[in-house]
């Protein structure tokens, strides 16, 4: 029907354009709604959510009752919707959206699409077409006839969603997010308000699901806590813990963190429904022994220090210093997140030689910050030189320390040149690290300079 | 014949006292005897940097009493950065930390957005007992410093007995809870072989010490930093290119009247 036709027949027709994008989110939303009946919930474009409840039916009193859970929570955010379960997820799709609702009996699935219309197969038009034509109208006519001679003749495609709707085939769906090592949740019986005791609930779930981990011999890295809102909001925190841990106290305290660095904070509405607490990840940790070893214990306090810096500021500001094997000043250090690699330690890095004096920086620009400078001689160390508007008269020099390019990385050019290092000490006695770019006639005809790094 | 609960207490006492009272020995000997032995070890230092160009020093100075203090302890030194250092000063460079002696993998650095997040990493990284000592480097006349931000990081050094230095760059000394209050500026180093830098040499100023006896001399010392010994040392001067007036030390007479004078100006 065009719009004009629907505007002869109800004149105070209200119009609006299609949004796809936000249709998307809602139907994202919902899928994160949908999660508290089961972790496996993909959305089925474009108006569709499958939800693998396998394993889950019993936590609501069978399939028939969560059907009627699902059906009463959707009605409550005043959505209409058509559910069936079945054993596979296009059974039950085609069900749902062609056939009677409800619940087919275990391997029930053939006998109840059987008499579904071949419009269930959603195929290409003049297949349909051609399907009609050969008087062949439900599902259960082709379904007893040869599956070669039909997919010669419609295609395979068309023949494959057969036998998935005749649940012949079992395809699993494609969950929105990966299963989580272990979950426990609080199901409130009145929508839960009370902010300030949330973690009253939390802690009762938080060591439920450690002493999970720790039948299993595991430790988690990363959690999750999500918040099911009665109006059909979810709101998840997350927070990961740079070794495995089953610490309930620093687990609540990083949950604490988390929450107080939200910029929008956590608004429980009208209450939660359903409060989970999700292990993402876990790892193997062993059983521990508290009491005799003391740098252990450090170590790990350590650990947890760094975890709470990172889940206040950002895992990327907390860092450590890695070492790497090379010549090229600026490769030969960087920075890891310190809570990515606790045990890590770095590679090893040159050991000063005892009775030298520093001779790599304690600070480095990056990039090198250009300098004019005035040098005696060319190839010689720069008398003076100017940073930032201010002239530093040099006492004291050495150098040239001369650094190649690593011609394996690439040809020499002009981000790539030779460098010959100089560490200058000016009048006052402030100490730089300073470099010419370019070696004069061979790589340039104009070399410059640059200062490189401050000393203590 | 004492009292059981006089003699427990006064036992007790000397348990805590001891603790509280512990110090850092520098390593030069006349700026111990200065100090008294040296800085707490369960307390808040300051070091200022005198122009924003001696930014280096004053950290470098901060880093060396860190090594110190972590001085045969398996414990981590925490640094937190406000990241306006790094367009100023550049950023903490792995070789040359353990050019002056620290054990990299033995540093764990926060980079923070500003002062008050410095504060706050600072504070959390001082209250555990694990951590060996604490950096904090801020830039700027920093608002969040203020004597409750720097009470709250004593109570915190006290409490875990590590201590926690904070560097500063381009901000005057104010009135603060800390221990001891340093004003740094580099120094021209002992010159090598062929004129080469030689070791860091900083010239330091101390303008406050809690519990220091009153009425002292305010005093400027030239040492130096040797990374092999892990200890400052005592700087007596050799270069002859140096323009100004060369002061043994701790400066007295007429250059430490100077001394004395230009802080009174400056602080006074």
């Amino acid at each position: 029907m065009t719009l004009a036709d629907a505007r002869a027949r109800a004149p105070h027709l209200s119009v609006a354009q299609a949004d796809e994008a936000a249709d998307e989110r809602l139907m994202l939303g919902l899928a994160a709604f949908c999660e508290q009946f089961t972790p496996l919930v993909a959305v089925d474009p474009t108006c569709g959510l499958m939800l693998d409840v396998t394993g889950c039916a019993h936590l609501f009193g069978g399939e028939a009752a969560m059907r009627a859970c699902v059906l009463q929570a959707m009605a409550r955010l005043s959505f209409t919707g058509r559910v069936a379960v079945a054993g596979t997820p296009d059974a039950a799709r085609a069900l749902a959206r062609f056939g009677a609702e409800g619940v087919t009996p275990p391997g029930e699935d053939e006998n109840f699409t059987r008499p579904l219309s071949i419009a269930v197969l959603e195929a290409p038009r003049e297949t349909s077409v051609a399907l009609t034509r050969a008087g062949l109208m439900t599902l259960g006519d082709l379904a007893d006839r040869s599956s070669a001679a039909l997919t010669a003749r419609f295609g395979a495609e068309t023949m494959r969603r057969l036998t998935r709707i005749l649940g012949r085939e079992d395809a699993r769906i494609t969950p929105l997010r990966p299963l989580p090592e272990c979950i426990v949740e609080r199901r409130f019986a009145e929508p839960f308000l009370d902010l300030a005791a949330i973690e009253n609930v939390l802690r009762p779930l938080i060591a439920e699901a450690m002493g999970i981990l720790e039948k299993r011999g595991e430790g988690g890295r990363a959690f999750e806590a999500r918040f099911f809102r009665a109006d059909g909001a979810v709101a998840a925190l997350n927070f990961e813990t740079g070794a495995p841990s089953r610490n309930v106290e620093a687990l609540l305290r990083l949950f604490r963190l988390k929450a107080d660095s939200l910029t929008d904070p956590l608004d429980p509405g009208f209450g939660f429904d359903v409060i989970r607490f999700c292990v993402l990840r876990a790892e193997t940790l062993a059983q521990s022994q508290i009491g005799f070893e003391r740098q252990g214990a450090q170590e790990s306090d350590v650990a947890d220090l760094v975890d709470r810096l990172a889940a206040r500021f950002g895992r990327e500001r907390v860092l450590r210093f890695a070492a790497h094997e090379t010549h090229d000043p600026v490769r030969a250090a960087s920075y890891v997140y310190a809570a990515a690699s606790p045990s890590s330690r770095p590679s090893s890095w040159e050991k000063p030689e005892p009775g030298e004096p520093p001779l790599r920086p304690l600070f480095l620009f990056d990039p090198p910050q250009p300098i004019e400078t005035m040098a005696e001689t060319p190839d010689g160390p720069p008398m003076h030189f100017k940073w930032r508007r201010v002239r530093h008269m040099i006492a004291r020099a050495e150098g040239p320390e001369r650094i190649a390019p690593e011609w394996w990385r690439g040809p020499v050019g002009r981000d790539r040149r030779t460098r010959d290092y100089y560490r200058l000490e000016d009048r006052k006695g402030h100490r730089f690290w300073v470099f010419r770019e370019g070696l004069y006639e061979s790589e340039t005809a104009a070399p410059r300079w640059f200062l490189h790094g401050l000393f203590a | 014949m004492t009292h059981p609960l006089a003699s427990l207490r006064k036992s007790l006492a000397c348990a805590y006292s001891a603790t509280a009272s512990e110090t850092i020995a520098l390593g030069a000997a006349s700026l111990d005897q200065r100090l008294g032995g040296g800085i707490l070890r369960a307390a808040l230092h300051e070091a200022y940097a005198e122009t924003a160009a001696d930014a280096p020093a004053a950290t470098g100075f901060a880093l060396a009493l860190a090594r110190r203090a972590m001085a045969g302890a398996e414990k981590p030194l925490l640094w937190a950065r406000q990241e306006a250092l790094t367009a100023e000063s550049g950023a903490p460079y792995l070789p040359g930390l353990a050019d002056i002696g620290l054990d990299p993998a033995a540093v764990a650095f926060i980079r923070v957005r500003d002062a008050k997040e410095a504060l706050q990493a600072g504070a959390e990284a001082g209250r555990c007992a694990a951590v060996g000592a604490t950096l904090i480097e801020l830039f700027g006349e920093a608002r969040a410093y203020d004597l409750t931000a720097s009470r709250r990081l004593a109570l915190a050094a006290a409490a875990a007995g590590a201590p926690i230095f904070i560097a500063r760059v381009a901000a005057s000394p104010a009135p603060s809870a800390a221990a001891s209050r340093w004003l740094v500026r580099s120094a021209p180093s002992r010159a090598l072989a062929a004129n080469a830098p030689g070791s860091p040499a900083f010239a330091i100023f101390l303008l406050r010490q809690r519990g220091g006896a009153a009425g002292q001399e305010w005093h400027e010392w030239r040492v130096e930093w040797n990374r092999d010994r892990g200890a400052f040392e005592d700087r007596t001067f050799d270069a002859p290119s140096l323009s100004g007036p060369v002061a043994s030390l701790p400066v007295g007479g007429a250059s430490g009247e100077g001394a004395r004078q230009a802080a009174k100006r400056k602080y006074g």
